[in-house]
């Protein structure tokens, strides 16, 4: 089952007769990395729900290669803040594969076998509201996985983190790219976007200013806006 | 302080010596309120989480109205029943009136009230929490209000508790529909009322310390069963 070519149609967010996002137009493909990028208030989160499915379209469409129903099956979502149920460590991460009907015996399984693979395997069986920042984030990003999505996005997954646990989020996220799994995650760390992108959508106001392969975009931008964001200058 | 001081002496040495009425009548209280919590549980806990988690068009207006039920008088909701289960009344060919069956109808209507009130703010407050996630998930209604009524547990144990507290302290509606009979209906807070009108202050204030006594052994187990307030457990 393939999702991707994924078409974006003049997607738009407007909320009390405000434009958040678009109308944006958008194809991605299935592999790698697409990082958004772009500065606070630019739309980013609302762009990456849009594509989810989590926030509503005012308007446009987005076709699957697939049905609607069959993408959201296989895509998972980690958030800036991870959301931890109130359950221990083992619990949270099998609870999607609880919801799916995998027995619980065969989820702790995969549970356990995940948690060691994200350096959490001590933690099982402590409540994952106790847990560092850095901590429930890489549990977030287990949980997410743990159904072999074949989309993740993420929102600013490394924001509020320290040098050590965004490297250990980011090689999670490079062995979950090198596996398959196709990657869109919004940042507005630029080190951390030239790390991880293959190609890079610059969001500004809610509109895409650009999108272009990452070398391109890091080394040539085509917008002013974009150059202007590069430099470190404000851009609003 | 006389009375007080004789009624604690009275209660102790009732409870030593296994006096059997008190049993008896202590034994009926708990039946009959923990059937109604059971029951007032059953209907209020997934009533609670679908208004919390199901947008629809009364919701405001069905939140408001069962706030304003918790503060239901007794003595008429005892009255209402009252009328409902006697003989000339719609359920009358039940039989139930002046049983404990009709006693545990009574609590329930005041409880549930309660209950759903107090449960519906704790889930309200946790699908805040897990909204973006449980959305993400895909999760099905069903699936989400027992994730939901699962994780507030806890806080779910704090509002039986507080039903509980309710329904064992109440006097006024079995009163009426279960009309304090010897043997049959007469519980705790009946006879209190009872030997207070007889003037044995004594023996009502013995009878009012098994209550609380009661209560609070009740509250601990069921604390102790819920494993609350341990360190990194909800």
């Amino acid at each position: 089952m393939e999702l991707f070519p994924m078409k974006a149609c003049a997607i738009e967010s407007r909320r009390r007769g405000q434009q958040l996002v678009g109308p944006i137009d958008l194809t991605l493909e299935g592999q790698g990395a697409t990082v958004v990028i772009g500065p606070n208030g630019a739309g980013k989160t609302t762009f990456l729900q849009l594509l989810h499915g989590t926030a509503r379209l005012s308007a446009g469409r987005i076709d699957w290669a697939c049905s609607t129903e069959e993408a959201r099956h296989h895509q998972a979502f980690v958030f800036q803040r991870p959301v931890m149920l109130r359950r221990t460590v083992l619990e949270n991460l099998s609870y999607p594969l609880r919801l799916r009907g995998v027995s619980k015996a065969k989820a702790e399984e995969r549970a356990r076998d995940w948690a060691s693979r994200v350096g959490l395997a001590q933690l099982v069986t402590r409540a994952a509201t106790v847990l560092s920042g850095g901590e429930q984030q890489k549990l977030a990003l287990a949980r997410a996985l743990i159904c072999d999505p074949k989309l993740l996005f993420l929102d600013e997954p490394c924001a509020a983190l320290d040098g050590r646990a965004m490297r250990e989020i980011e090689t999670i996220l490079q062995e979950a790219k090198a596996a398959g799994t196709r990657l869109i995650l919004s940042t507005h760390d630029l080190g951390q976007a030239r790390r991880l992108a293959d190609d890079v959508l610059f969001l500004l106001g809610g509109r895409l200013h650009e999108a272009a392969p990452a070398e391109a975009f890091f080394n040539g931008p085509e917008t002013p806006q974009a150059r202007a964001f590069l430099r470190g200058d404000i851009v609003e | 302080m006389v009375d007080i001081w004789s009624g604690i002496t009275q209660a102790f040495w009732l409870v030593l010596t296994l006096d059997a009425e008190l049993f008896e009548i202590a034994g009926r209280s708990l039946y009959v309120t923990l059937t109604a919590l059971a029951i007032a549980c059953l209907i209020s806990l997934p009533l609670a989480a679908l208004i919390a988690v199901k947008r629809f068009r009364a919701r405001r207006l069905v939140i408001a109205v069962l706030n304003a039920l918790m503060g239901l008088p007794p003595v008429v909701v005892g009255l209402i029943v009252y009328v409902i289960l006697s003989r000339s009344g719609p359920l009358g060919v039940l039989g139930v009136l002046f049983t404990p069956a009709a006693m545990i109808i009574a609590q329930v209507i005041i409880i549930v009230p309660l209950i759903t009130s107090i449960a519906h703010q704790s889930i309200r407050d946790l699908w805040q929490e897990y909204h973006d996630l449980l959305i993400s998930l895909n999760v099905t209604q069903s699936q989400k209000i027992r994730t939901l009524l699962w994780d507030s547990r806890r806080a779910l144990l704090t509002a039986a508790l507080a039903g509980f507290g309710r329904g064992i302290g109440e006097v006024g509606a079995i009163m009426i529909v279960g009309g304090n009979i010897d043997h049959a209906t007469r519980v705790l807070t009946t006879a209190i009322a009872l030997e207070t009108g007889k003037g044995e202050f004594a023996l009502a204030l013995a009878l009012g310390f098994v209550l609380i006594g009661l209560a609070v052994a009740v509250n601990l187990a069921i604390h102790w069963l819920g494993q609350t307030e341990r360190e990194g457990r909800w």
